[in-house]
Protein backbone atom coordinates (compact mmCIF):
# COMPACT_ATOMS: atom_id res chain seq x y z
CA UNK A 1 0.00 0.00 0.00
CA UNK A 2 2.44 2.54 -0.59
CA UNK A 3 2.23 5.44 -3.64
CA UNK A 4 3.86 5.30 -7.03
CA UNK A 5 6.75 7.45 -6.84
CA UNK A 6 6.17 10.94 -7.73
CA UNK A 7 7.50 14.26 -7.56
CA UNK A 8 5.93 17.04 -5.17
CA UNK A 9 5.97 20.58 -4.73
CA UNK A 10 4.13 22.68 -2.56
CA UNK A 11 3.13 26.24 -3.40
CA UNK A 12 2.39 29.07 -1.24
CA UNK A 13 0.50 30.88 -3.85
CA UNK A 14 -2.64 30.26 -6.37
CA UNK A 15 -0.41 31.58 -8.79
CA UNK A 16 2.38 29.61 -8.17
CA UNK A 17 0.03 26.23 -8.04
CA UNK A 18 -1.95 27.12 -11.35
CA UNK A 19 1.91 27.97 -12.65
CA UNK A 20 2.91 24.17 -11.76
CA UNK A 21 -0.16 23.21 -13.24
CA UNK A 22 0.30 24.75 -16.41
CA UNK A 23 3.78 23.50 -16.86
CA UNK A 24 3.50 19.89 -15.32
CA UNK A 25 1.55 16.69 -16.05
CA UNK A 26 0.10 17.13 -12.30
CA UNK A 27 -2.25 16.54 -9.93
CA UNK A 28 -3.46 18.35 -6.93
CA UNK A 29 -3.22 17.38 -3.33
CA UNK A 30 -5.87 19.38 -1.07
CA UNK A 31 -6.49 17.24 2.42
CA UNK A 32 -5.56 13.57 0.77
CA UNK A 33 -8.32 11.96 2.24
CA UNK A 34 -9.41 10.86 -1.24
CA UNK A 35 -6.49 11.11 -3.67
CA UNK A 36 -3.62 9.47 -0.94
CA UNK A 37 -5.70 6.30 -0.63
CA UNK A 38 -6.32 5.99 -4.30
CA UNK A 39 -2.46 6.62 -4.78
CA UNK A 40 -2.10 3.55 -2.30
CA UNK A 41 -4.15 1.44 -4.15
CA UNK A 42 -2.34 2.72 -7.35
CA UNK A 43 -5.57 3.99 -8.96
CA UNK A 44 -3.96 7.04 -9.43
CA UNK A 45 -0.05 7.16 -9.85
CA UNK A 46 0.53 11.27 -10.67
CA UNK A 47 3.56 11.69 -11.82
CA UNK A 48 3.79 15.25 -10.09
CA UNK A 49 1.53 16.15 -7.01
CA UNK A 50 1.05 19.85 -6.20
CA UNK A 51 0.04 20.20 -2.51
CA UNK A 52 -1.61 23.31 -2.01
CA UNK A 53 -2.13 22.37 2.06
CA UNK A 54 -0.09 25.74 2.60
CA UNK A 55 -1.88 27.90 0.66
CA UNK A 56 -3.47 30.60 3.31
CA UNK A 57 -5.51 32.48 0.47
CA UNK A 58 -7.43 29.08 0.13
CA UNK A 59 -8.67 28.84 4.16
CA UNK A 60 -10.86 32.31 3.48
CA UNK A 61 -14.33 32.39 4.46
CA UNK A 62 -16.18 36.16 3.68
CA UNK A 63 -19.40 37.36 2.89
CA UNK A 64 -19.82 39.97 0.00
CA UNK A 65 -23.60 41.44 -1.18
CA UNK A 66 -25.78 38.53 0.03
CA UNK A 67 -23.17 35.58 -0.91
CA UNK A 68 -20.85 33.22 0.92
CA UNK A 69 -17.27 32.88 -0.71
CA UNK A 70 -15.67 29.56 1.15
CA UNK A 71 -12.52 28.98 0.11
CA UNK A 72 -11.50 25.84 -1.39
CA UNK A 73 -9.04 24.47 1.52
CA UNK A 74 -11.42 24.83 4.10
CA UNK A 75 -11.76 21.51 6.10
CA UNK A 76 -15.37 20.11 6.03
CA UNK A 77 -14.60 20.44 10.56
CA UNK A 78 -13.43 24.64 10.15
CA UNK A 79 -17.26 24.78 7.70
CA UNK A 80 -19.01 23.19 10.17
CA UNK A 81 -18.19 24.63 13.26
CA UNK A 82 -17.19 28.18 11.58
CA UNK A 83 -19.76 30.53 13.51
CA UNK A 84 -20.26 32.93 10.60
CA UNK A 85 -20.81 29.22 8.19
CA UNK A 86 -23.57 28.48 10.80
CA UNK A 87 -25.31 31.68 10.95
CA UNK A 88 -25.01 32.45 7.53
CA UNK A 89 -25.58 29.17 5.41
CA UNK A 90 -26.87 26.87 8.22
CA UNK A 91 -26.99 23.91 5.46
CA UNK A 92 -23.63 23.54 4.36
CA UNK A 93 -22.12 23.32 8.24
CA UNK A 94 -24.72 20.52 8.92
CA UNK A 95 -23.48 19.00 5.72
CA UNK A 96 -20.27 19.21 6.38
CA UNK A 97 -20.81 17.68 10.32
CA UNK A 98 -22.45 14.51 8.83
CA UNK A 99 -18.98 13.68 6.49
CA UNK A 100 -16.56 10.68 7.44
CA UNK A 101 -15.19 10.39 10.98
CA UNK A 102 -13.56 13.08 13.18
CA UNK A 103 -9.97 12.38 11.63
CA UNK A 104 -11.73 12.96 7.85
CA UNK A 105 -13.48 15.81 9.01
CA UNK A 106 -9.95 17.60 9.82
CA UNK A 107 -8.05 16.68 6.83
CA UNK A 108 -11.08 16.67 4.25
CA UNK A 109 -11.50 19.73 2.45
CA UNK A 110 -15.00 21.39 0.82
CA UNK A 111 -13.24 22.03 -2.79
CA UNK A 112 -11.86 18.60 -2.86
CA UNK A 113 -14.66 16.70 -1.72
CA UNK A 114 -16.75 19.05 -4.81
CA UNK A 115 -13.38 18.41 -7.51
CA UNK A 116 -13.54 14.44 -6.27
CA UNK A 117 -17.37 14.37 -7.20
CA UNK A 118 -17.89 10.92 -5.59
CA UNK A 119 -21.74 9.87 -6.36
CA UNK A 120 -22.10 8.93 -2.52
CA UNK A 121 -20.39 12.40 -1.19
CA UNK A 122 -22.49 14.53 0.94
CA UNK A 123 -21.52 17.99 0.05
CA UNK A 124 -22.94 17.83 -3.55
CA UNK A 125 -26.23 17.68 -2.43
CA UNK A 126 -25.99 20.63 -0.51
CA UNK A 127 -24.41 22.52 -3.01
CA UNK A 128 -27.18 21.72 -5.74
CA UNK A 129 -29.70 22.57 -3.35
CA UNK A 130 -27.66 26.00 -2.68
CA UNK A 131 -27.42 26.48 -5.98
CA UNK A 132 -23.20 26.98 -5.77
CA UNK A 133 -21.14 28.52 -8.30
CA UNK A 134 -17.55 27.40 -8.25
CA UNK A 135 -14.77 29.43 -9.00
CA UNK A 136 -11.82 28.17 -10.97
CA UNK A 137 -8.65 29.54 -11.65
CA UNK A 138 -5.54 28.51 -14.37
CA UNK A 139 -2.44 30.36 -15.80
CA UNK A 140 -4.20 33.41 -17.19
CA UNK A 141 -7.95 33.30 -16.43
CA UNK A 142 -10.56 32.38 -14.12
CA UNK A 143 -14.13 31.05 -14.48
CA UNK A 144 -17.41 30.90 -12.37
CA UNK A 145 -19.57 27.45 -13.05
CA UNK A 146 -22.61 26.82 -11.91
CA UNK A 147 -23.18 23.86 -9.92
CA UNK A 148 -25.56 22.54 -12.52
CA UNK A 149 -22.85 22.74 -15.08
CA UNK A 150 -20.22 21.49 -12.50
CA UNK A 151 -21.16 17.84 -12.09
CA UNK A 152 -21.00 15.72 -14.92
CA UNK A 153 -20.56 12.04 -14.28
CA UNK A 154 -19.67 10.20 -11.41
CA UNK A 155 -15.77 11.36 -10.30
CA UNK A 156 -15.77 13.55 -12.83
CA UNK A 157 -16.25 17.45 -12.99
CA UNK A 158 -16.16 20.38 -15.21
CA UNK A 159 -12.51 21.44 -13.36
CA UNK A 160 -9.79 20.78 -16.24
CA UNK A 161 -6.24 19.78 -15.52
CA UNK A 162 -4.43 22.91 -15.16
CA UNK A 163 -7.45 24.10 -13.26
CA UNK A 164 -7.95 24.45 -9.57
CA UNK A 165 -11.14 25.31 -7.42
CA UNK A 166 -9.93 28.23 -5.28
CA UNK A 167 -13.93 29.25 -3.54
CA UNK A 168 -17.66 28.40 -3.47
CA UNK A 169 -20.16 31.03 -3.71
CA UNK A 170 -22.82 30.29 -1.84
CA UNK A 171 -26.17 32.11 -1.05
CA UNK A 172 -26.75 33.83 2.34
CA UNK A 173 -29.53 32.44 3.27
CA UNK A 174 -32.83 34.79 3.77
CA UNK A 175 -34.53 34.85 6.80
CA UNK A 176 -37.89 32.68 7.50
CA UNK A 177 -36.18 29.89 5.45
CA UNK A 178 -35.24 26.23 6.87
CA UNK A 179 -32.84 24.12 5.66
CA UNK A 180 -31.84 20.05 6.53
CA UNK A 181 -29.73 17.67 5.52
CA UNK A 182 -30.85 13.86 6.11
CA UNK A 183 -28.74 10.61 4.93
CA UNK A 184 -28.88 7.31 5.31
CA UNK A 185 -25.32 6.48 6.60
CA UNK A 186 -23.75 3.11 5.15
CA UNK A 187 -22.39 2.08 8.25
CA UNK A 188 -18.77 0.88 7.70
CA UNK A 189 -17.36 3.86 5.35
CA UNK A 190 -19.84 6.60 6.47
CA UNK A 191 -20.84 7.62 3.01
CA UNK A 192 -24.23 8.36 2.07
CA UNK A 193 -26.33 5.52 0.40
CA UNK A 194 -28.32 8.35 -0.05
CA UNK A 195 -28.46 11.64 0.95
CA UNK A 196 -31.26 14.70 0.27
CA UNK A 197 -30.62 18.36 1.26
CA UNK A 198 -33.54 20.50 1.06
CA UNK A 199 -34.22 24.57 1.75
CA UNK A 200 -37.66 25.39 2.23
CA UNK A 201 -38.98 29.21 2.51
CA UNK A 202 -42.59 30.11 3.33
CA UNK A 203 -44.78 33.01 2.85
CA UNK A 204 -48.29 33.49 3.66
CA UNK A 205 -48.77 30.12 4.25
CA UNK A 206 -47.23 28.43 1.44
CA UNK A 207 -44.03 27.56 0.39
CA UNK A 208 -42.69 30.03 -1.88
CA UNK A 209 -39.64 28.57 -2.53
CA UNK A 210 -38.35 24.77 -2.07
CA UNK A 211 -34.81 23.75 -3.23
CA UNK A 212 -33.69 19.81 -2.86
CA UNK A 213 -30.78 18.31 -4.04
CA UNK A 214 -29.57 14.65 -4.12
CA UNK A 215 -26.74 12.61 -3.61
CA UNK A 216 -26.12 9.04 -3.87
CA UNK A 217 -29.46 7.71 -5.99
CA UNK A 218 -27.65 9.03 -9.31
CA UNK A 219 -24.29 8.87 -10.86
CA UNK A 220 -23.57 12.51 -9.85
CA UNK A 221 -25.82 14.83 -7.36
CA UNK A 222 -28.99 16.54 -9.27
CA UNK A 223 -31.28 19.34 -8.25
CA UNK A 224 -34.74 17.32 -8.01
CA UNK A 225 -36.90 20.18 -9.99
CA UNK A 226 -40.21 17.84 -10.69
CA UNK A 227 -40.20 18.10 -6.55
CA UNK A 228 -39.26 21.68 -6.06
CA UNK A 229 -42.13 22.44 -8.81
CA UNK A 230 -44.41 20.28 -6.46
CA UNK A 231 -43.87 21.56 -3.67
CA UNK A 232 -43.32 25.45 -4.46
CA UNK A 233 -47.24 27.21 -4.26
CA UNK A 234 -48.66 24.40 -2.52
CA UNK A 235 -49.40 24.39 1.67
CA UNK A 236 -46.85 21.58 2.48
CA UNK A 237 -48.81 19.55 4.20
CA UNK A 238 -48.05 15.74 5.16
CA UNK A 239 -50.29 15.13 1.53
CA UNK A 240 -48.06 17.75 -0.58
CA UNK A 241 -44.85 16.73 0.92
CA UNK A 242 -45.26 12.78 0.40
CA UNK A 243 -46.42 13.57 -3.03
CA UNK A 244 -43.86 15.97 -4.13
CA UNK A 245 -41.07 13.46 -2.57
CA UNK A 246 -42.41 10.77 -4.84
CA UNK A 247 -40.91 12.62 -7.58
CA UNK A 248 -37.60 12.28 -6.16
CA UNK A 249 -36.12 10.20 -8.95
CA UNK A 250 -38.16 10.73 -11.46
CA UNK A 251 -36.22 10.01 -14.75
CA UNK A 252 -32.71 9.22 -12.95
CA UNK A 253 -31.02 5.76 -13.62
CA UNK A 254 -30.51 4.64 -9.71
CA UNK A 255 -27.40 2.87 -9.12
CA UNK A 256 -26.94 -0.28 -7.82
CA UNK A 257 -23.54 -1.45 -5.82
CA UNK A 258 -23.42 -4.27 -2.98
CA UNK A 259 -24.50 -1.56 -0.34
CA UNK A 260 -27.79 -1.25 -2.33
CA UNK A 261 -29.82 -2.18 -4.91
CA UNK A 262 -30.96 0.60 -7.37
CA UNK A 263 -35.03 0.07 -6.18
CA UNK A 264 -33.78 0.22 -2.62
CA UNK A 265 -32.27 3.10 -3.06
CA UNK A 266 -35.22 4.70 -4.96
CA UNK A 267 -37.21 4.04 -2.42
CA UNK A 268 -34.84 5.56 0.43
CA UNK A 269 -34.70 8.90 -1.92
CA UNK A 270 -38.20 9.15 -1.44
CA UNK A 271 -38.68 8.77 2.02
CA UNK A 272 -35.30 10.86 2.71
CA UNK A 273 -36.87 13.69 0.50
CA UNK A 274 -39.76 13.90 2.59
CA UNK A 275 -37.69 13.49 5.52
CA UNK A 276 -35.90 16.53 4.94
CA UNK A 277 -38.72 18.62 3.45
CA UNK A 278 -41.27 18.66 6.87
CA UNK A 279 -37.12 18.93 8.95
CA UNK A 280 -37.06 22.06 6.69
CA UNK A 281 -40.35 23.46 6.84
CA UNK B 1 12.38 12.25 -5.49
CA UNK B 2 13.78 13.18 -1.86
CA UNK B 3 12.32 16.00 0.08
CA UNK B 4 14.11 17.40 3.52
CA UNK B 5 11.65 17.34 6.34
CA UNK B 6 11.34 19.46 9.55
CA UNK B 7 9.13 18.37 12.27
CA UNK B 8 8.89 18.49 15.56
CA UNK B 9 7.29 15.14 17.07
CA UNK B 10 7.08 14.96 20.63
CA UNK B 11 8.56 17.73 21.46
CA UNK B 12 11.73 17.03 19.57
CA UNK B 13 13.05 18.87 16.76
CA UNK B 14 14.19 16.41 13.95
CA UNK B 15 15.39 16.67 10.41
CA UNK B 16 14.81 13.75 7.54
CA UNK B 17 15.88 13.07 3.84
CA UNK B 18 12.35 11.29 2.22
CA UNK B 19 10.62 9.96 -0.38
CA UNK B 20 7.91 11.92 -1.61
CA UNK B 21 5.41 8.70 -1.50
CA UNK B 22 6.38 7.67 1.84
CA UNK B 23 3.38 7.21 4.29
CA UNK B 24 3.69 9.72 7.57
CA UNK B 25 3.01 6.44 9.95
CA UNK B 26 5.49 4.89 7.94
CA UNK B 27 8.07 7.62 8.57
CA UNK B 28 6.70 7.57 12.27
CA UNK B 29 7.15 3.79 12.74
CA UNK B 30 10.49 3.01 10.63
CA UNK B 31 12.27 6.25 10.30
CA UNK B 32 11.59 8.12 14.07
CA UNK B 33 10.89 4.19 15.43
CA UNK B 34 7.98 5.15 17.18
CA UNK B 35 5.86 1.72 17.56
CA UNK B 36 2.96 3.69 19.36
CA UNK B 37 0.81 4.41 16.22
CA UNK B 38 -0.50 1.19 15.07
CA UNK B 39 -1.37 0.11 11.29
CA UNK B 40 -4.63 -1.72 11.38
CA UNK B 41 -6.25 -1.29 8.35
CA UNK B 42 -3.81 0.79 6.00
CA UNK B 43 -7.05 1.77 4.03
CA UNK B 44 -7.88 5.00 6.36
CA UNK B 45 -10.55 3.16 8.37
CA UNK B 46 -9.13 1.96 11.20
CA UNK B 47 -8.12 4.78 13.25
CA UNK B 48 -5.49 3.25 15.18
CA UNK B 49 -2.81 5.45 13.17
CA UNK B 50 -4.25 8.64 14.64
CA UNK B 51 -1.39 10.84 15.81
CA UNK B 52 -1.92 14.72 16.11
CA UNK B 53 -0.88 16.85 13.36
CA UNK B 54 -0.10 20.50 14.64
CA UNK B 55 -3.23 19.44 17.66
CA UNK B 56 -5.68 18.07 15.31
CA UNK B 57 -6.15 14.43 15.00
CA UNK B 58 -5.22 12.51 11.70
CA UNK B 59 -5.15 9.09 10.12
CA UNK B 60 -1.54 8.76 9.85
CA UNK B 61 -1.78 6.18 7.19
CA UNK B 62 -3.50 8.89 4.39
CA UNK B 63 -0.71 11.60 5.19
CA UNK B 64 2.92 11.94 3.40
CA UNK B 65 5.58 11.96 5.85
CA UNK B 66 6.14 15.60 3.44
CA UNK B 67 2.84 16.98 4.39
CA UNK B 68 3.87 16.70 7.91
CA UNK B 69 6.98 19.19 6.90
CA UNK B 70 7.46 22.07 9.70
CA UNK B 71 4.29 21.11 11.53
CA UNK B 72 4.08 19.56 15.08
CA UNK B 73 3.33 16.05 15.68
CA UNK B 74 2.27 13.76 18.70
CA UNK B 75 2.23 10.46 18.67
CA UNK B 76 0.49 8.36 22.15
CA UNK B 77 4.11 7.93 23.21
CA UNK B 78 4.19 12.56 23.88
CA UNK B 79 0.56 12.12 25.95
CA UNK B 80 2.57 11.36 29.24
CA UNK B 81 4.72 13.58 30.62
CA UNK B 82 7.10 12.98 33.47
CA UNK B 83 6.42 9.39 33.98
CA UNK B 84 3.15 10.91 34.78
CA UNK B 85 0.23 9.07 32.41
CA UNK B 86 -1.88 11.75 30.85
CA UNK B 87 -5.73 11.67 32.23
CA UNK B 88 -7.01 10.54 29.37
CA UNK B 89 -4.67 6.98 29.60
CA UNK B 90 -5.17 7.44 33.25
CA UNK B 91 -9.07 6.92 32.76
CA UNK B 92 -9.21 4.33 30.01
CA UNK B 93 -6.78 2.03 32.64
CA UNK B 94 -9.50 2.54 35.33
CA UNK B 95 -12.57 2.05 33.17
CA UNK B 96 -11.08 -0.66 31.60
CA UNK B 97 -11.01 0.84 28.10
CA UNK B 98 -9.16 -1.64 26.43
CA UNK B 99 -8.71 -5.65 26.19
CA UNK B 100 -5.50 -5.98 23.30
CA UNK B 101 -4.68 -2.78 23.12
CA UNK B 102 -3.98 -2.34 19.68
CA UNK B 103 -6.84 -0.08 19.04
CA UNK B 104 -5.67 2.02 22.03
CA UNK B 105 -2.91 4.71 20.74
CA UNK B 106 -5.82 5.40 17.93
CA UNK B 107 -8.63 6.07 20.82
CA UNK B 108 -6.43 7.83 23.20
CA UNK B 109 -5.20 10.45 20.64
CA UNK B 110 -9.32 10.92 19.30
CA UNK B 111 -10.35 11.39 22.90
CA UNK B 112 -7.52 13.82 23.82
CA UNK B 113 -9.35 16.23 20.71
CA UNK B 114 -13.37 14.88 21.64
CA UNK B 115 -13.08 16.22 25.15
CA UNK B 116 -11.01 19.24 24.52
CA UNK B 117 -13.53 20.17 21.93
CA UNK B 118 -16.82 18.89 24.05
CA UNK B 119 -15.50 18.66 27.55
CA UNK B 120 -18.97 17.27 28.61
CA UNK B 121 -20.05 14.81 26.03
CA UNK B 122 -23.17 12.77 25.97
CA UNK B 123 -22.89 8.89 25.40
CA UNK B 124 -23.83 9.86 21.69
CA UNK B 125 -21.39 12.35 21.21
CA UNK B 126 -18.93 10.29 22.42
CA UNK B 127 -19.65 7.61 19.88
CA UNK B 128 -20.04 10.05 17.07
CA UNK B 129 -16.62 11.38 17.72
CA UNK B 130 -14.72 7.58 17.78
CA UNK B 131 -16.40 7.13 14.55
CA UNK B 132 -13.07 6.96 13.07
CA UNK B 133 -11.64 4.52 15.41
CA UNK B 134 -12.56 0.54 15.72
CA UNK B 135 -12.30 -1.39 18.11
CA UNK B 136 -11.93 -5.20 18.14
CA UNK B 137 -12.01 -6.81 21.98
CA UNK B 138 -14.38 -4.04 23.79
CA UNK B 139 -18.22 -3.52 22.61
CA UNK B 140 -17.24 -0.10 23.22
CA UNK B 141 -19.12 0.05 26.11
CA UNK B 142 -15.89 0.78 28.81
CA UNK B 143 -14.13 2.96 26.02
CA UNK B 144 -17.08 5.45 26.08
CA UNK B 145 -17.14 5.04 29.79
CA UNK B 146 -13.46 5.88 29.61
CA UNK B 147 -13.96 8.83 27.67
CA UNK B 148 -16.52 10.20 30.06
CA UNK B 149 -14.08 9.68 32.96
CA UNK B 150 -11.52 11.29 31.02
CA UNK B 151 -13.93 14.65 30.58
CA UNK B 152 -14.71 14.76 33.74
CA UNK B 153 -11.06 14.30 35.06
CA UNK B 154 -9.90 16.85 32.54
CA UNK B 155 -12.80 19.64 33.58
CA UNK B 156 -12.99 19.22 36.80
C1 LIG C 1 -12.61 6.93 6.12
C2 LIG C 1 -13.22 7.95 5.21
C3 LIG C 1 -14.58 8.22 5.32
C4 LIG C 1 -15.16 9.18 4.49
N1 LIG C 1 -16.49 9.42 4.63
C5 LIG C 1 -17.07 10.34 3.86
C6 LIG C 1 -18.47 10.64 4.00
O1 LIG C 1 -19.16 10.11 4.84
N2 LIG C 1 -19.00 11.56 3.17
C7 LIG C 1 -18.26 12.22 2.23
O2 LIG C 1 -18.80 13.05 1.53
N3 LIG C 1 -16.95 11.98 2.08
C8 LIG C 1 -16.34 11.06 2.87
N4 LIG C 1 -14.99 10.83 2.71
C9 LIG C 1 -14.23 11.56 1.66
C10 LIG C 1 -13.72 12.88 2.20
O3 LIG C 1 -14.81 13.77 2.42
C11 LIG C 1 -12.68 13.58 1.34
O4 LIG C 1 -12.11 14.52 2.17
C12 LIG C 1 -13.09 14.37 0.16
O5 LIG C 1 -13.80 13.56 -0.71
C13 LIG C 1 -11.88 14.87 -0.62
O6 LIG C 1 -11.36 16.06 -0.11
P1 LIG C 1 -9.79 16.21 0.10
O7 LIG C 1 -9.55 17.61 0.48
O8 LIG C 1 -9.33 15.18 1.02
O9 LIG C 1 -9.27 16.00 -1.38
P2 LIG C 1 -8.04 15.16 -1.97
O10 LIG C 1 -8.14 13.76 -1.58
O11 LIG C 1 -6.77 15.88 -1.67
O12 LIG C 1 -8.36 15.31 -3.51
C14 LIG C 1 -9.47 14.66 -4.10
C15 LIG C 1 -9.53 15.01 -5.59
O13 LIG C 1 -9.88 16.37 -5.78
C16 LIG C 1 -8.85 17.08 -6.45
N5 LIG C 1 -8.78 18.39 -5.79
C17 LIG C 1 -8.67 18.60 -4.44
N6 LIG C 1 -8.73 19.91 -4.18
C18 LIG C 1 -8.87 20.55 -5.36
C19 LIG C 1 -8.99 21.92 -5.75
N7 LIG C 1 -9.01 22.91 -4.85
N8 LIG C 1 -9.12 22.21 -7.06
C20 LIG C 1 -9.13 21.22 -7.97
N9 LIG C 1 -9.03 19.90 -7.68
C21 LIG C 1 -8.90 19.57 -6.39
C22 LIG C 1 -7.61 16.22 -6.32
O14 LIG C 1 -6.72 16.41 -7.40
C23 LIG C 1 -8.20 14.83 -6.30
O15 LIG C 1 -8.48 14.41 -7.61
C24 LIG C 1 -14.37 9.88 3.52
C25 LIG C 1 -13.01 9.60 3.42
C26 LIG C 1 -12.43 8.66 4.25
C27 LIG C 1 -10.95 8.40 4.12
S1 LIG D 1 -4.15 2.03 9.73
FE1 LIG D 1 -4.69 4.09 9.38
S2 LIG D 1 -6.83 4.06 9.58
FE2 LIG D 1 -6.32 1.96 9.80
S1 LIG E 1 -8.91 -3.33 22.69
FE1 LIG E 1 -8.51 -4.78 21.14
S2 LIG E 1 -9.04 -3.67 19.36
FE2 LIG E 1 -9.69 -2.34 20.90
Amino acid sequence: MIPQEFNYSRPGTVQEAVDLLADHDAKVLAGGMSLIPLMKLRLSAPEHVVDLGRIPDLSRITENEGSLHLGALLTHHQVATSALVQEKCPLIAETAAHIGDAQVRNMGTLGGSAAHADPAADYPAALCALEAKVRLVRKDSERVVDIGDFFVDALTTAVEPEEIITELILPVEEAGTGVSYQKLRQPASGFAIVGVAARIRRDGGRIAMARVGVTGLAASAYRAAGVEALLEGSEGSQADVAGASAAVDEGIEAISDLHASSDYRRHVARVYTARAILAAL
Amino acid sequence: MKTQINVCINGQERTDEVESRLLLIHYLREVVGLKGPHIGCETSICGACTVALNGKTVKSCALLAVQADGQDIVTVEGLATDGQLHPVQEAFWNEHGLQCGFCTPGMLMTTRELIERNPDPTDEEIRHGLEGNLCRCTGYQHIVNAVKSAAAKVGG
